[in-house]
């Protein structure tokens, strides 16, 4: 685990820490905690919050959020691990989130993700080794109308079958990682 | 805010009618299918038309029919027209000038529509979930004014207890009984939380109330705080549903503004205010304690009860937690009487139901059925029944918790006690109908693997026993398990339902044991013959048992 967000121990008392990279989003977070007035019930809203900014949830960033807060970083780092919606590792530039809630099972979803798994030659769950996509599963998107439903970078996409998904995704991982 | 504004707002809107009203479904089914860009095309298309002084396009919540979206409702003459593109938005328009056009046309009058009762979705499909005036126009917040200008917490609690509401999340625990027990609890701080976190796979129907209606939830939260002496409320929503979380800001910044939340509402003592807490992911935050665990900014752990969130929940305080759908209910309660809502439903059940039907149906998407309705109208009628002529085989409901009700059994009247009878539950109301090509050994593996990758791992028999069973199901599947391995299944199912912690574990083998009472066939099809096995392993895949 890194050690540069520690900052001397008279700050954390004070004040939230600064962190010493300098990257300014580390201040938007620092004011957004200040915001919650340090309360360590909003620690949830402040790691959404710290994956918004960053994308996902280093080591490093953690600790500043432990910090920040006052908490133990093991009660941090319990919590971000607890929670499926925080992300540890990068994610891909970009995303395709298959949903598996019951409608969209039993209308075929899984062969969907059958046929993502083999042309980004990754397993759901996992991101290409370039950095191009992150081939996910959701529990239930709440689009059951639409099922087999599937997130593309945000966007909701109804009634997919293997060769619409393929088609999507087949631009993404021609291009590469931009 | 006093009832003179509350009445001249609601004036105001009604005087600004126009002759015809353009109504564009932006629930999340419809968003996804260009929803957004429809209503533009049509606002631009009036525009173009120069029709803006007599016609009024309006964004509103779930008109429902969510296979065949994008909607859009065009009143008068009350026509429906589905999958609206955006290149339809001018013939549309004119329509209305005695145009014709070739977009597909919705039957309002179909069963879908006739058979359905509206007291949770009154509003949906018909306000601006985004402009609280709208509300306001159907009659929104004067339940509130009468509740605190006319009524005592104790005789709303008592209206509440004599309409025989019951809550929505599930359980059916008496709603009236709930707010009596958190009244009673002498404290000086208690809360209100709402419980927005539907993570049922194969539920959307607090999405779509949140998303069409979120002031109507915001008031039955605020009548709910004055009843049970509460300042403070929460809405859990999950962060899966970031359009219900948008417009619920806009709801709470707007009811603030009008004096609707904040301190001295109506000009009463009274004060209450809300916040928003977004939920992560964790499926088992749906359960009350875990949920409050979340809410504190903690692992959403399960812990045991007694003491129940009446008496000690959120910081220690007593907490009042009900589901969207329970508070969606309160105003109307209030509005038209206790006895009104007694009237409607079953003995037991009362009132209407919201469920999401999906699965291999024809019509999909959200219904408001009252209580006690058979399954088979819902499914066969409303439904339309399977496509492509497939024979329905089974109706799932209530998610991971509840269980796969056989179509012999579709006459079934839903309401809490008739579901249970049957081994399944009436849940927060997902409702997905399967065909002969499903196989019901399958449907358990997939719910029993949701429950093991979503128990917290607080207690054992939840955490060990849904891997086990899991394990189990996945042998069964591959056809190397043995009668042994069955009855080892069955034995595990009874073992995690009574010594669970928490309602997840509790009724983690209800699909289990419902699909083995009712598709036991299916189960032994699959299972590996001694002998068989040495000679001629099987090839074909499972094959649909019970066929036709």
């Amino acid at each position: 685990m890194s050690i540069t967000a520690a900052p001397p121990k008279a700050a954390s008392v004070a004040k939230p820490p600064e962190h010493p990279s300098g990257d300014k989003r580390f201040k938007i977070l620092e004011v957004f905690i200040k915001r919650q007035q340090q309360r360590q019930d909003s620690l949830i809203e402040v790691l959404h919050k710290a994956q918004e900014l960053f994308g996902y949830l280093d080591d490093d960033l953690l600790l500043f959020v432990a910090h920040g807060l006052r908490l133990p970083p093991s009660r941090v780092y319990g919590v971000a691990t607890f929670y499926h919606y925080f992300k540890l590792k990068p994610q891909g530039a970009h995303t395709c989130v298959v949903c598996m809630g019951t409608a969209c099972y039993v209308k075929g979803a899984s062969r969907v993700v059958q046929a993502l798994e083999q042309a980004a030659g990754v397993k759901a769950g996992e991101t290409t080794p370039d950095g191009t996509l992150s081939l996910l599963t959701a529990r239930c998107i709440g689009a059951c109308g639409l099922a087999p439903a599937v997130v593309y970078d945000d966007a909701v996409a109804a009634r997919q079958t293997p060769e619409s998904a393929l088609e999507r995704v087949k631009g993404w991982l021609d291009h590469g990682p931009r | 805010m006093v009832l003179a504004e509350l009445v001249e707002i609601k004036e105001r809107e009604l005087a600004a009618r126009k002759k015809a009203l353009i109504t564009c479904c932006l629930a999340a089914g419809c968003m996804s299918s260009d929803g957004k860009l429809v209503k533009e095309a049509l606002d631009r298309a009036v525009k173009d038309a120069g029709l803006e002084s007599e016609v009024e396009v309006r964004g509103v919540g779930c008109l429902r029919l969510c296979c065949e979206g994008p909607l859009v409702m065009i009143d008068p003459p009350g026509a429906l027209y589905q999958k609206v593109t955006l290149a339809d938005a001018e013939s549309l328009v004119g329509t209305l000038k005695g145009g014709t056009t070739s977009v597909q046309r919705g039957d309002p009058a179909s069963a879908f529509f006739a058979k359905q009762m509206s007291i949770v979705l009154a509003n949906s499909g018909i306000v601006d979930p985004e402009r609280i005036e709208s509300y306001i126009a159907r009659d929104g917040y004067f339940a509130l004014r009468n509740v605190l200008r006319e009524l005592s917490p104790a005789e709303v609690v008592s209206e509440i207890t004599r309409s025989g509401l019951r809550g929505r999340g599930g359980a059916g625990y008496p709603t009236g009984l709930k707010w009596a027990t958190v009244a009673k609890t002498e404290s000086p701080k208690k809360f209100i939380i709402c419980n927005a976190d539907e993570g049922d796979p194969g539920a959307f129907m607090d999405r779509s109330v949140l998303e069409s209606d979120p002031h109507r939830v915001i008031e039955g939260m605020i009548i709910a705080a004055y009843a049970v002496g509460a300042d403070q409320g929460y809405i859990y929503v999950r962060a899966e549903y970031p359009l219900a979380i948008a417009r619920l800001q806009v709801a709470i910044r707007q009811a603030k503004q009008h004096g609707i939340l904040g301190s001295g509402i109506f000009e009463s003592p009274f004060h209450f205010n809300i916040d928003i807490r977004i939920g992560a992911g964790a499926f088992v935050c749906g359960e009350e304690t875990a949920l409050m665990a979340s809410v504190e900014g903690r692992r959403g752990q399960p812990r045991p009860r007694p003491p129940f969130p009446a008496e000690s929940g959120l910081f220690g305080k007593p907490t009042l937690i009900n589901n969207v759908e329970t508070f969606a209910n309160v105003p109307p309660i209030i509005l038209n009487g206790a006895e009104w809502f007694a009237g409607i439903g079953t003995e037991k059940s009362k009132g209407t139901k919201v469920f999401a039907l999906a699965g291999k149906v024809k019509n999909t998407g959200l219904i408001e059925v009252p209580m006690g309705i058979p399954l088979r109208e819902i499914v066969e009628h409303m439904g339309g029944g399977a496509p492509s002529g497939a024979r329905i085989k089974a109706v799932q409901t209530g998610g991971p918790s509840g269980g796969c009700i056989p179509a012999d059994h579709l006459d079934t009247p839903v309401d809490y006690e008739s579901l249970t009878k049957l081994g399944s539950i009436m849940g927060s109301g997902g409702m997905i109908v399967m065909d002969e090509k499903d196989n019901m050994v399958d449907v358990a593996r997939f719910f029993m693997e949701f429950c093991m990758d979503e128990s917290c791992g607080k207690c054992i028999p939840c955490r060990a026993g849904t891997v086990q069973m899991h394990n189990l199901l996945e042998k069964i599947i591959a056809r190397k398990a043995t009668a042994r391995d069955l009855q080892k299944l069955e034995e595990l199912c009874d073992l995690v339902k009574h010594t669970s912690l928490c309602g997840l574990g509790m009724t983690a083998p209800n699909p289990v044991l419902s699909t083995l009472r009712f598709f036991r066939q299916e189960y032994l099809d699959l299972l590996a013959v001694e002998t068989q096995r040495k000679t001629s392993p099987p090839a074909a895949p499972p094959a649909p048992a019970n066929p036709a």
